[in-house]
Formats: C-alpha cells, sequence, structure tokens
C-alpha cells in the first residue's frame, strides 16, 4: 500500500484500521472539530461545524488521484456451488496525480463487487443519493440489440457505466471521502475491511422500512413531494425508454429496407447503356444509406444510459425518503410510547384508572394492589419515562440531522440532474441533426447521380 | 456528465448547439443548378421535371408565372411548335339509377384545322379513354400507344371514389392525353379527334365495336400459331431487355411499398414518443423549456415524415407502375410483330409446297 501523501493528516486517516469509527473520531481530533468524545454514528460524520472542510477534503480524492475503468476481459472459475461459470471483470486503474512520481496502480474487479460497495455506501450513508451502477441485465432493448450480457457491445457500454459510477462516488463531497472506497479502489482484500465494518447488520428490514412508510403520521412535507417526484420521474423515464427502444427498431427497418434499393439497381444497371454508371453510383449511395443506421443507433444507445441513470437515480432518491420516513415513525413511536407511559404514571399517582386496561380489571376482581407495589411500579415508570425522553431528544436530534443533511445532498443532486440532463437532450438533438445532415447528403448524391442518367 | 474524467458519455458530437448549421441552408448551394439564380425555384423545378417525365429547360431563367405553364408548355424534343393543348380535370360523381361513376373534364384548346373550333370541353368517364386507346391501338399497331392506368380495381380493396384514387387517377389520365396529343403521328388521329369534340361520344363508339373484337381474337392466335423459326437478334434482345426492366420495375415497386409500410410504423411510434416529454416536462422546473421543444421537434418531424410518406405514394409509385404498363404494351407490339413474321413465314412456306405441287402435276400432265 503506497503512501502517497507521506505525512500527511490524509494518509493516517486512510490507513488500515481495524476500527472504522474510531478512525473517523481519529480524523475529526486530528482536524481538530470541536465536537468529539462520543463514538459518533456513522451518518452524523458529515457534521455541522466540519462542513466545509469536509466538502473541501472529501472532493479532494478526484483532485489527487485519476480513476478509470479501462478494461473489460472474460474469466471462467469455480462459483460458489463449485460449478464452472463465465464471468466478466473490470480493470479499475487509479493513478495519483499529486506529487512528482504519479504512481499508477491498478486492479481487477467484478459487478457483483461494485454492488457490494452500493449496497455499504447505501447503509452507510443514508441520507445520500448514491449514485447507481449500470443496469444488471439488458432491459429495454430493441431488437437487434442483444440482450445477452456477454455481448461485447453490452460489455464496453457497462465498463462506460462502472466508470461513470467510480467517478460520481469520487467526486461526491462526503462519499469521497470514505474510506472503504478508497479500499475498493486500491486493494484487492477490500471484502474482509467491508465486511468487518458491519454494514449488513445495520440495514433496514425491508418490511420495517415499508411498515414505517404506511404508519408515518407526519413526514416532512418536503420528502412526501419528493417521493412523488421520484415516483413519476421513474415512470416517465421507463416510458421514454421503452417506446424509444420501439422508435430505434423502427428506424431500423426503414434504413434497411432501403439497403434492398441498391441490389436492385445494381442488377438493373447490367442491362443498360446509358443509364447504368448512374444507377451502379445511386446504388451504392443507397447501401452506404442502409449501412449507416448501425452507427446512428449506437450512439443513441448512450442517449438512453443517459437516462438510465437517471430512472435508477429516482430509486436512490426514494431510498432517502423511506429512511425518512423510517426515522420519523421511529420518533413518532418514541414519543407515543412516552407520552402513554407518563399517562400510565398519572393513572398510578391519583389512584384512579381511567383507561381502560387489563392492569384495571384484575385490579377491580382480584383487588387492589398494595401500596408497596404501587410504589414499586411508579419507580419503573419513572425509569422507563427517564430512558424514553433520552431516546426522544435522541431520535428528534437524529431526525433533524438526518432531515438537514439529506436536504443538502438533495439540493445538490437537483443541479446535477438539471445540469446533467439538460447535457443529455443537447447532445440527443446533436445526435439528430448529424444523422439528418447525413440522411440529406446521402440522398442528394443519389439525386446527383440520377440527373446524370 | 458532471463527474470529472467521464467524457465517454456524451456524444460524438462535441460542439455547441449554437455551432450546428442547420441541416438544410448548407445543402442548397449543392442544390441549385449552375445557371439559375433562385435556388429555391431552380429546386422546384427539378421536382417539377421529374414528376412529369418531361425534360425542363434550366438554362433560361425561371420566373415564377413560367412555373405554371411549364405545366401546359412541354418543351418540344423537336422543336416544333405546339398547337395542341389538352388537360384532364375537375373529377365529379354521377350517380345514376344503373351505376355510379366518375367523369372528367377534358379541355382542348388547338389552333389546328382539323379541329372545328378552337376550344372544347366536355366530360368523359374512364370508358371513354379505354376505348380511345384500343381504338389507337388498332389503327396504328407500330406505334406505342401511352398507357392507361390500372382498369380493374379490386372493389373490396380499394375504394374508387376515394380522394386519393379519384386523383391518382386524374393525374394519370391527364399525362395520357398529353402524351398522345405531344405524338406526331397520334394526335392526328381521326379518334382522338372525335374524342376531344364529340359531344355524344356513345353512338359514335357502337360503329367500331365490331372491328375491335375482331382485333382482340387475332391478338390471342399469337401464342397458339405458328413456331417462329428465328427471331431477329434486336428483337430477340429488346425481348430480354424487357424482360429483366420489367423485373426490376417491379422489385422497386415492391421495395417502396415496404419503405412506405415501414415508414409509417416508424410514424406511429414517433407518435407515441413526442408526447412522453411533454408529459415529463409538466412535473420538472428548470428541464421544462427544454423537454417542451423535444416534444415539439418530434411532433414536427412526424409531420414531416407524413408528408413524405404521402408523397412517395403519389408521385413516385404511380410514376413505376405507368412504366410498367408501358413495358406491358411494348411486348403486345413486338407480339404482333411475332406474329406477322409468323404468318409471313407462314405464306412463304405455302408457296413452296403449292410450287412444288404444281412442278408436281406438270409431271404427271
Amino acid at each position: 500500500m503506497q503512501s502517497w501523501c507521506s505525512g500527511s493528516s490524509l494518509a493516517e486517516f486512510l490507513q488500515f484500521q481495524p476500527n472504522p469509527q474510531s478512525l473517523l473520531y481519529d480524523y475529526l481530533q486530528i482536524k481538530g472539530a470541536a465536537l468529539h468524545v462520543q463514538p459518533i454514528p456513522a451518518n452524523a460524520a458529515y457534521s455541522a461545524s466540519t462542513d466545509v472542510q469536509c466538502m473541501a477534503e472529501g472532493s479532494c480524492l478526484l483532485r489527487k488521484m485519476e480513476i478509470s475503468v479501462a478494461e473489460a476481459e472474460k474469466r471462467t472459475g469455480k462459483n460458489a456451488v463449485n460449478m464452472q461459470e463465465t464471468y466478466t471483470v473490470y480493470l479499475i486503474e487509479t493513478s495519483v496525480t499529486e506529487g512528482h512520481n504519479p504512481v499508477p496502480d491498478s486492479l481487477w474487479r467484478r459487478y457483483s463487487e461494485f454492488e457490494l460497495l452500493r449496497n455499504y455506501l447505501l447503509v452507510t450513508y443514508p441520507f445520500i443519493v448514491i449514485p447507481p451502477l449500470p443496469e444488471k441485465r439488458a432491459e429495454f432493448v430493441w431488437h437487434k440489440l442483444s440482450a445477452d450480457n456477454m455481448d461485447p457491445d453490452f460489455v464496453e457500454r457497462r465498463r462506460i457505466g462502472l466508470e461513470n459510477f467510480l467517478l460520481r462516488v469520487a467526486s461526491h463531497p462526503v462519499l469521497s471521502s470514505d474510506k472503504i472506497f478508497f479500499l475498493f479502489l486500491t486493494e484487492n482484500g477490500w471484502k474482509e475491511a467491508v465486511f468487518e465494518t458491519g454494514f449488513l447488520a445495520k440495514s433496514d428490514s425491508r418490511l420495517k422500512a415499508l411498515n414505517a412508510t404506511f404508519r408515518v403520521k407526519n413526514p416532512d412535507k418536503r420528502f412526501s413531494e419528493l417521493k412523488h417526484y421520484s415516483d413519476e420521474l421513474q415512470s416517465v423515464t421507463s416510458q421514454l425508454l421503452r417506446v424509444r427502444a420501439r422508435v430505434a427498431d423502427r428506424l431500423y427497418g426503414v434504413y434497411k429496407v432501403h439497403g434492398n434499393y441498391g441490389r436492385v439497381f445494381s442488377e438493373w444497371s447490367a442491362i443498360e447503356k446509358e443509364m447504368g454508371d448512374g444507377l451502379q453510383s445511386a446504388g451504392h449511395h443507397m447501401d452506404a444509406y442502409a449501412a449507416s443506421v448501425d452507427d446512428i443507433l449506437e450512439e443513441e444507445e448512450h442517449y438512453a444510459d443517459q437516462l438510465k441513470e437517471y430512472l435508477f437515480y429516482a430509486e436512490a432518491v426514494k431510498a432517502v425518503c423511506r429512511k425518512h420516513e423510517l426515522l420519523q415513525y421511529e420518533l413518532e413511536t418514541a414519543s407515543q410510547d412516552l407520552a402513554s407511559k407518563k399517562q400510565q404514571q398519572e393513572e398510578l399517582a391519583a389512584g384512579t384508572v381511567r383507561t381502560f386496561s387489563f392492569k384495571g380489571m384484575t385490579s377491580k376482581l382480584f383487588g387492589q394492589e398494595t401500596p408497596e407495589q404501587r410504589e414499586a411500579k411508579l419507580k419503573v415508570l419513572e425509569e422507563q419515562i427517564k430512558e424514553g425522553e433520552v431516546t426522544v431528544t435522541e431520535k428528534t436530534l437524529e431526525c433533524e440531522e438526518f432531515v438537514k443533511n439529506a436536504w443538502k445532498d438533495i439540493e445538490r443532486f437537483k443541479e446535477q440532474k438539471d445540469h446533467d440532463l439538460r447535457e443529455a437532450l443537447m447532445s440527443y438533438a446533436v445526435m439528430q441533426i448529424s444523422m439528418c445532415k447525413k440522411g440529406i447528403q446521402v440522398w442528394t448524391n443519389a439525386k446527383e447521380c440520377f440527373s446524370k442518367m | 456528465m458532471s463527474a470529472g474524467n467521464a467524457n465517454s458519455l456524451t456524444s460524438s458530437g462535441q460542439q455547441s448547439i449554437e455551432e450546428v448549421s442547420h441541416p438544410l441552408s448548407a445543402e442548397e448551394s449543392v442544390l441549385s443548378s449552375p445557371d439559375t439564380a433562385n435556388a429555391a425555384i431552380s429546386l422546384a423545378e427539378k421536382d417539377l421535371s421529374l414528376l412529369n417525365g418531361t425534360p425542363v429547360d434550366t438554362s433560361s431563367p425561371a420566373s415564377s408565372s413560367s412555373l405554371v405553364n411549364r405545366l401546359q408548355l412541354d418543351d418540344d424534343l423537336n422543336g416544333e411548335t405546339h398547337d395542341l393543348f389538352v388537360s384532364v380535370d375537375d373529377p365529379k360523381k354521377h350517380v345514376s339509377t344503373m351505376e355510379t361513376y366518375i367523369t372528367y373534364r377534358v379541355t382542348t384548346k388547338t389552333t389546328r384545322t382539323e379541329f372545328d373550333l378552337p376550344e372544347y370541353s366536355l366530360r368523359r368517364r374512364y370508358q371513354d379513354f379505354d376505348w380511345l386507346r384500343n381504338k389507337l391501338e388498332e389503327s396504328q399497331p407500330t406505334h406505342l400507344v401511352p398507357p392507361l392506368p390500372e382498369k380493374f380495381v379490386m372493389k373490396g380493396v380499394v375504394d374508387r371514389f376515394s380522394e386519393e384514387f379519384v386523383e391518382t387517377r386524374r393525374k394519370a389520365l391527364d399525362k395520357f392525353l398529353k402524351r398522345v396529343a405531344d405524338h406526331p403521328v397520334l394526335s392526328f388521329n381521326e379518334n382522338f379527334n372525335v374524342f376531344l369534340t364529340a359531344k355524344d361520344l356513345n353512338s359514335y363508339k357502337k360503329q367500331g365495336l365490331a372491328l375491335l373484337t375482331k382485333m382482340s381474337e387475332s391478338v390471342k392466335n399469337v401464342t397458339g400459331g405458328y413456331k417462329l423459326r428465328s427471331r431477329p437478334l434486336e428483337f430477340a434482345a429488346m425481348l430480354d431487355y424487357l424482360d429483366v426492366f420489367t423485373q426490376k420495375l417491379g422489385t422497386i415497386d415492391r421495395i417502396a411499398q415496404r419503405i412506405i409500410k415501414e415508414q409509417s410504423e416508424y410514424l406511429m411510434e414517433l407518435r407515441d414518443y413526442g408526447p412522453l416529454y411533454s408529459s415529463w416536462a409538466a412535473f420538472e422546473g428548470e428541464l421544462q423549456k427544454p423537454l417542451k421543444s423535444v416534444s415539439e421537434c418530434v411532433t414536427s418531424c412526424a409531420t414531416a415524415l407524413e408528408e413524405l410518406t404521402d408523397d412517395m405514394s403519389e408521385d413516385f409509385l404511380p410514376v413505376l407502375r405507368e412504366y410498367v404498363l408501358y413495358i406491358e404494351s411494348m411486348k403486345n407490339v413486338l407480339k404482333k410483330r411475332d406474329q406477322v413474321q409468323a404468318e409471313y413465314e407462314a405464306k412463304l412456306e405455302a408457296i413452296v409446297v403449292r410450287k412444288e405441287e404444281k412442278i408436281g402435276a406438270a409431271w404427271q400432265v
């Protein structure tokens, strides 16, 4: 493991440490942050007073390092059930740009490893919109494109998508400073490290999340609106991708049929005298026209990929919303618990049972409890209430922190989305214009051939 | 892409959109002919010349009014002045107890002395054109008579009274009549004169009926009769050429129809595609304008494509079909020639036989 920023605090930070939490503690100490002492839960790493510094430090990974997914290769090996399988590996190349000697490094990773990294990020930074991976299986394909994962065009587009993923993470103000991410890029043995973070245990169960979504009473309005927006974005982009694939299919058909002209003109030119040459050249132009559609549609796939990225991004946004609902629900539940405990305390102290309860029933049936019993119960309740209050305070803080941090990242995401989609639409338009220009050129040439006949 | 080094997801077009010129602006200089000043008009002229099948003299500077005149003033290849102008227009439906049919107005303007009046305008139906053509073929069998549009249409498949069909037919009839009028021999044919001038064509038709049936019978005899010894080389070559030519035209027709079909299906998908961008724009903020414009662009493309497809059906396909019909009549002429050759050879044979009989008889005497 190279130490390329020797002596800098960042190198210390990034050196392999068994305990990530104490690591963060150390890091903040080194930076002279005001708040420390308590072990900081992972999602509050992005705290108020270190805001600006984190930002600056975070994005420095990309400034100090070049990252690319350079190649893809097929491998065969034995999988978990000891069967032969073929899979593709991708070469991640990194090169430290700081310092006098750029030190390049590289290693091979499978798609499933990228998935593991992303799952880790999802759990560790639930308030961040985590960049999506390129699709696992080819979807929204028009018929000529193969839906086969081994198809070279698919592999190539996936390589680009994976590189894009890494660059997005590396340029994110928060995510780029993640140690596991760095190990993923540079260390072959990263898997042990990622499992040691224990992130799997921290992940919320689907059921819990679903439950919260249905039962939460007062989610932040902005998040509800955001969730609604994400749903609409998902819906429209998937429809768009589907119809675009059909349009591509039809366009392919139109172009290819023109190729038949080429053949027939060539056959016809054989029996003509004066018209022969003209027909022959016109035929060549028709062939060229028919052949040009392959490149055109290959380029359009880039546009489709850009749309797909935001289709998947919408899902990532929804994940953040779900986390908010979960936290909000937990807060509401804790508050409710506290309130009911307080009420119980009141009732017990006043000696009246206002609410219908099992206790009330049994006391009526079996007689009231003794004052000693009541004292004991009150004591227990007091303890519980104290704990409850702490819980509620913690949860409230957690919720507020989450909302604040999440909203910050959402604003960043919104800007990024507007910028990226605008660029995507522009390049799509440029593509269309270029396609039309080529078409006009071909037909102009053909027309000339015809007029010379 | 905003991410640092990822430039691979953007397209190859690295220019900003402002730099990209409109596709048609650069191309105009290529399309204009060397002589004419006005690119737009020369473009229209070239279109006209292709549609009409008549050559357009592009060396003379075009004025906009002459565009209209060119439709009627066909440039003459032989340099003669034209003194006979015909046109077919104004289709109208006639409903009678027996049948429903369409008539067309046939207008004639002429300075020829064979015609009593300088101008005529009367109505004719398809039957009348068909009659005229048959008469011309009969009376001038060695000349190539221009073809008529298809006579029979399958009633279930094509609507005989739809605007499209009637218009296509009218154009073809107009072309037919003009070609006859321009023909140095056919235009002086008596039947042609009658067609253009007679108020009551039906009574005139009845006179020539008998001859028509006789003619069609003799044509049928061609295949069943005497076999030719050999066809002179040039005619054989001509027939071969016509066979291949007809085949190729047929193929082109089929390809064009297939393209039309594919384009229509493409059009259908485009009509679904465009509105999706507008519905997206509805719930976006910053992106609303660009998305809306994409939607509008897709819609205009769809409209343009529709026009293109219609034009192909209306202007390109009929010309192909016309030539197929032309080839049919050419083949018929060649068949007739074959038949004449066959009769001639048969007569020669008969003479030889008679001579031998005569000599034989002389010997016996």
